[in-house]
């Protein structure tokens, strides 16, 4: 069966989006990731412009996470305080992000830093998370051994402490703040929700616990996605109802899937299926630098500000 | 169509200059639905002319049809520092954004390249680019990438032999519209060709227009696009609670 898009342009069969929302959704639902790094480019294979691609995949990331913090909600396992604190973060580190990027145009060969660092960035997030969770899953194997305590650092000694009380922790906001900064900077930049991102930050940098670190990943990515795809709708009108739609019934379904999933697993299994994901999305990336691609042209309508 | 036919040969009764032609659409308008998977446009029509038929000297019928232009950039990627990025880019004024050619003959046989360059049949004297930065030396490769490119989703149609020409009077050709159409007005230009040269021609358009849902929504995103915006998210939120409260159900 097949749609035609109205903003796209384009006619898709309805099963083959309703698949792909479903997939992006169970990932969504099991490790606190948007996805956009996954339904961007499906939808570019699959023929949707790279504009309406990545508006529309906003829209539809909007819904699978809607639908699996609700999941997540009823366990108890989103630190909605926590969430607030990284949002606002977020938020700040967003607009200077913007700024950046504006800044680094300007100067020329932005394509090339953007794509090598994003590449480096996975790279090194995807295998420091891989060995630490295989030992984590070595020491839970070992009878008698015992889980690493959360040792005191500087980063207790800051001042403004507050009580997380989902994540169990009695922490300054300084840390969260900084942490939603540099993500919020990082994915205006990239431009990608930052999932990937913030979900090994919480666990490392601000010692939450894997299973509300994904509930309040899911929480804070709500609003980022939800801003951006009015920011889209209204700049450059790329946001496609029709395909948002049949995406997001997809979407819904598989995001319940994945957090029920998500909940069956053990942390450490959970971080190392994570790693694995992450080193392949670098893995992929980093072949697409390398390779010499068959078609090495492309058309996109022109910039009309460039 | 037949009275279509019936009032196309009356017309022929009619005196007028040597050969001309009289032709017509299948359809003047194709409305894009929800469910659009392409499209075929008939395209016939016949010559009219007052002396009899110079068999010595045949004629040859092409059939052009273009989409609404648009302005494109094309990129090439290149090795730099061992990887490949989008290194070069040209600027492409006007490209339409559909176009095919069918011919009763080979291409080179029907239409000489000083007509074609006049006239602009063939989509490489369509496409129009301005000027490619400096630092490019070869602006052709570009144009005909941005050519291979659309060929390869029918975008872009060449189809040597597509027109029927009965008795050296009658002629039709049927074209295929790919189900990536944009909306516009499309234009069908049919030239009449005698040893390369045209002796006549002829221009309709065709109306390609979305209705129903499809225009409701294209309309909102682009006259009302905060609203736009804000239903975006509303849908998705309620789908996100329905999937959620489904489940709930579900497990009891």
């Amino acid at each position: 069966m097949q749609v035609y898009l109205p903003i796209a342009e384009v006619s898709v069969n309805v099963f083959l989006l309703l698949g792909l929302g479903g997939i992006v959704g169970v990932l969504s639902g099991m490790f606190g990731v948007g996805g956009g790094f996954l339904i961007t480019p499906l939808l570019f294979f699959i023929g949707i412009p790279p504009a309406v691609a990545v508006a529309t995949g906003t829209n539809q990331i909007v819904a699978s996470s809607f639908s699996a913090v609700l999941a997540h909600l009823k366990r108890k396992t989103v630190d909605l305080k926590m969430g607030a604190v990284l949002l606002a973060g977020g938020l700040i580190g967003a607009a200077l992000g913007v700024k950046l990027f504006a800044a680094l145009k300007a100067i020329g060969q932005v394509d090339l830093l953007v794509q090598l660092s994003y590449v480096g960035f996975l790279g090194v997030i995807g295998l420091l998370m891989f060995v630490e969770s295989l030992r984590a899953i070595r020491r839970a194997r070992k009878p008698g051994g015992h889980i690493q305590r959360k040792s005191h650092t500087w980063i207790h000694a800051l001042p403004l402490k507050v009580k997380f009380r989902t994540s169990g922790l009695y922490l300054s906001v300084i840390p969260p703040l900084v942490v939603g900064a540099l993500v919020g900077v990082l994915s205006a930049i990239m431009g990608v929700g930052g999932g990937f991102i913030m979900v090994p930050a919480m666990i490392y940098l601000l010692g939450m616990p894997t299973k509300v670190v994904v509930g309040t990943s899911l929480f804070q990515i709500i609003f980022v996605t939800g801003f951006s795809t009015i920011m889209h709708a209204i700049t450059d009108y790329s946001v496609d109802m029709a395909l948002a739609l049949f995406l997001l019934l997809g979407g819904v379904i598989g995001a319940q899937i994945g957090a029920r999933m998500g909940a069956r697993l053990k942390a450490e299994q959970l971080r190392i299926l994570l790693a694995i994901l992450v080193l392949a999305v670098c893995g992929k990336l980093a072949l697409d630098l390398l390779i010499q691609p068959s078609e090495l042209y492309s058309i996109t309508a022109m910039e009309m500000h460039g | 169509m037949i009275a279509r036919l019936a009032i196309l040969l009356c017309v022929l009764a009619l005196p007028l200059r040597a050969e001309e032609i009289v032709a017509d659409l299948s359809q003047n308008r194709i409305a894009i639905t929800a469910n659009f998977d392409g499209s075929e446009i008939l395209i016939f029509g016949a010559i009219k002319r007052q002396s009899p038929i110079d068999t010595s000297n045949p004629l040859s019928v092409i059939v052009a049809i273009s989409g609404p232009d648009e302005p494109l950039t094309v990129r090439r990627k290149s090795r730099a520092l061992g990887i490949w990025i989008n290194t070069a880019a040209v600027n492409v004024d006007r490209a339409p954004s559909f176009y095919a050619v069918s011919t009763t003959g080979p291409l080179r046989t029907v239409l000489t390249d000083t007509e074609d360059l006049r006239r602009k049949i063939t989509i490489r004297r369509v496409i129009r680019s301005v000027g490619a930065p400096q630092n490019i030396m070869d602006p052709a490769n570009f144009s005909e990438a941005l050519i291979r490119l659309r060929e390869r989703n029918q975008l872009y149609q060449l189809n040597e032999g597509g027109v029927s020409f009965a008795d050296q009077t009658l002629f039709r050709s049927s074209v295929r519209l790919p189900s990536n159409l944009v909306e516009g007005i499309y234009t069908t230009r049919i030239f009449l060709t005698r040893d390369g040269h045209v002796v006549s021609s002829y221009t309709t358009s065709l109306d390609v227009q979305k209705v129903g849902l499809e225009r409701w929504i294209f309309n909102l995103a682009h006259h009302q696009p905060l609203y736009y915006g804000l239903l975006s998210i509303l849908i998705a939120v309620v789908a996100g609670w329905g999937a959620s409260t489904v489940f709930r159900y579900i497990r009891g």
